[in-house]
């Protein structure tokens, strides 16, 4: 099938997201190149087909925002919110990433090679992220469930108020955030960081990574005071 | 020998204006809990409201229609800025977002059936669209939440219009509250969170922080939906002129803006009473914001917390709202607070339930325990079925029918043809505080407080 380009230094954004939400999902193509993306804000946003989209250079924000089924691949940096509220399906920032990557996520697998800024993966759930480099503060914050791989290291109150989704860090956690504590490591957990690594085309040992989950002491309000709700 | 106390019979027995009982009730409260109070509904305490408004219908100086013969039309068109398929309304009349959660799915499924009945909107709210939602109204608004509990492409693309929710009037700045007992599994599988917990919804969006942020945030949801849905922004009154500005900036089609008397599922007391603006002085804010801009008509408004009557609606409009959005009322309308609820052809009575809520029809706010009495902010496989949507559907439609007829009424009375015809220039105010706050003279003067005589 043929494989398109769409320069966004002569067209509008408009026009190719509305030719990936229509033409392409009636498949007229299953592969699409995008050229000087120059940092446009939402390229790629709301797909439904299993199309790849290749995005060459710098993306703004929510770059393969509420992805369902389709491969984007962004080779420069991406902005805020890249890939937020992802269905299912693959984003995968070859650069860094700025604050909120993969931000609720409820499917799908978000991978950053680079760094993430703060709050990477905010309210996931159900999800997997995998950063290759480090995540800045407050990430995985109220992340509800899925997964998060992180290479290197973690700023503040990581996985702050965390309910069911589970975290894996290799490198050092400046602070947990409330709620959230080490917990040993299975081997289910290391043949999930190792599956995860291998699809993020990463090469870490899964064995050195540290588990992080909810301490759900959270889950109720003060449940000790007999409270009459 | 022996002295008594001399007694002051009146003075011995006064109650402090300060320490009353209520106030020795919340304190004894605290003491013994050592956590704050949460209920459901809005404000308690009394506010300036539009009940301080009055109408000056047509005499000789003004020229009225005939009451029931002439025509009157109250077709509404909501988000004509920037969406390829505006919202059409018969009414301007709409159902305020209410979760799947907060309400039984029997209550959402009546909600959509009245307002499809009677040509207007409901509203999802936090915790996503259900399909009995979608499939009994024909004009869906989908709320994308600070939580984005159970928010999807998928429903972004079946909805008529987003509505992108800042906050809520009954809690301006906190994010939503679902205690325990109503987080049963299928509402728990939605919100994706355990089953039972106690659920804090964030209060800040996940991915956008600022106005400048939400104007790329909105034009995501546009670029999503190929820029046909009108995209709503619903803030909760407090600095209501700025906050609209920057809404109107980020590129909305509609504002919403909710005032304090606005209801909630569970939130904490103080937070209720204490935070927020009365709907009336926000409705005059968002309007003088609109017309500083010069987007008023091209940025639609919708006004909500605390409008129950058709008068209510009129005021309103008059001053400058589009629309007007209801929740409580509408809740009442289904029989919140009623002594009874109509289950299998009979009305059963419903006193006892609400006695070991400890409390009574009319005073019940115990929308967070999840036991209402009535069936309709509940999750309990019992409780729901004391409210049918057929039964649900036909007292709402009542309802709006009702409301509708004395907005037309009155709009007749001051020789409007159109309900959006009228204008603060119908209005006066029987308070100070309310000609301050709405912007209208006082009654019988042309004092506006504020503006000099």
């Amino acid at each position: 099938m043929e494989r398109l380009t769409f320069d966004l230094a002569t067209t509008p954004l408009r026009e190719l997201n509305t030719f990936l939400h229509n033409d392409a999902k009636a498949g007229k193509t299953s592969h699409v190149t995008v050229l000087n993306p120059d940092g446009a804000h939402n390229i790629a946003v709301g797909l439904d087909c299993p199309i790849a989209v290749d995005v060459v250079g710098h993306a703004g924000y929510y770059a393969g925002g509420m992805n369902k089924s389709a491969t984007v691949t962004i080779t420069g940096s991406a902005g805020t919110g890249v890939g937020e509220n992802m269905m299912s399906g693959k984003v995968h920032v070859k650069g860094f990433a700025s604050n909120g990557a993969g931000a609720s996520a409820h499917g799908g697998l978000l991978v950053i090679e680079g760094d993430a800024g703060l709050r990477c993966g905010i309210s996931l759930k159900g999800g997997d992220i995998v950063v290759g480099g480090s995540v800045g503060s407050f990430s995985a914050f109220m992340a509800q469930a899925g997964r998060m791989v992180i290479c290197g290291d973690a700023g503040d109150a990581l996985g702050d108020s965390l309910y069911e989704a589970v975290l894996y860090v290799k490198g050092s956690v400046k602070s947990l955030g409330a709620d959230a504590q080490y917990e040993p490591m299975s081997e289910a957990d290391i043949a999930a960081v190792a599956s995860l690594l291998d699809q993020a085309g990463l090469d870490h040992d899964p064995k050195s990574f540290k588990r992080i989950a909810s301490k759900r002491s959270l889950y109720h309000w003060n449940a000790d005071a007999n409270q009459e709700y | 020998m022996e002295t008594k106390p001399v007694q002051f019979k009146n003075l011995s027995r006064e109650e402090s204006y300060g320490y009353d009982r209520k106030t020795l009730d919340y304190i004894r409260n605290a003491a013994a809990h050592g956590l704050y109070e949460i209920r459901g509904m809005g404000a308690k305490r009394k506010l300036p409201n539009f009940d301080d408004l009055v109408f000056l219908g047509a005499s000789m100086s003004r020229y009225p229609l005939e009451g029931y013969r002439e025509k009157c039309i109250t077709k509404t068109l909501l988000g004509t800025r920037f969406a390829k398929k505006p919202i059409e309304l018969e009414i301007p009349i709409t159902i305020a977002g209410m979760s799947f959660g907060a309400l039984s799915a029997n209550v959402k499924e009546s909600l959509g059936l009245a307002a499809t009945e009677m040509g207007t909107s409901t509203t999802t709210g936090d915790g996503g669209m259900t399909p009995e939602e979608r499939r009994s109204s024909k004009t869906l608004i989908y709320q994308c939440l600070p939580s984005r509990y159970g928010f999807n492409p998928d429903d972004v693309r079946k909805a008529d219009a987003i509505e992108v929710v800042i906050g809520q009037g009954a809690k301006p700045g906190g994010g939503g509250m679902l205690l325990g007992q109503k987080v049963n599994p299928r509402v728990a599988k939605m919100r994706t969170l355990p089953e039972g917990v106690d659920q804090r919804s964030a209060c800040r969006h996940p991915d956008w922080t600022g106005p400048d942020d939400l104007a790329i945030k909105i034009q995501e949801l546009r670029e999503i939906t190929d820029w046909e849905k009108p995209i709503y922004v619903k803030v909760g009154a407090t600095r209501t002129f700025n906050d609209v500005k920057l809404a109107v900036h980020s590129g909305a089609d509609v504002v919403v803006v909710d005032g304090m008397q606005g209801g909630t599922a569970a939130t904490q007391t103080c937070f209720i009473e204490h935070v927020g603006i009365p709907t009336l002085a926000a409705v005059r804010q968002a309007v003088n914001a609109l017309e500083d801009l010069d987007m008023k008509g091209k940025v639609q408004l919708i006004v909500s917390g605390g409008i129950r009557t058709g008068a209510d609606v009129a005021k309103a409009l008059a001053m400058g709202a589009d629309a007007v959005a209801i929740g409580q009322g509408v809740l009442v309308a289904l029989g919140c607070n009623g002594e009874t609820y109509f289950q299998n052809g009979a009305h059963h009575d419903a006193i006892a339930d609400y006695n070991t809520l400890g409390t009574a029809p009319g005073f019940c706010h115990h929308c967070h325990t999840g036991k209402c009495p009535v069936g309709i902010t509940t999750q309990d496989a019992i409780l729901e079925q004391r409210l049918s949507p057929a039964v649900g559907a036909k007292h709402l439609k009542n309802y709006l029918k009702t409301l509708n007829m004395e907005l037309t009424t009155i709009a007749r009375a001051c020789g409007k043809q159109n309900v959006h015809h009228l204008e603060p220039e119908d209005l006066v105010a029987l308070t100070i505080e309310a000609a301050a706050m709405a912007g209208v003279p006082l009654a019988g003067t042309n004092w506006i407080p504020g503006r000099g005589f």
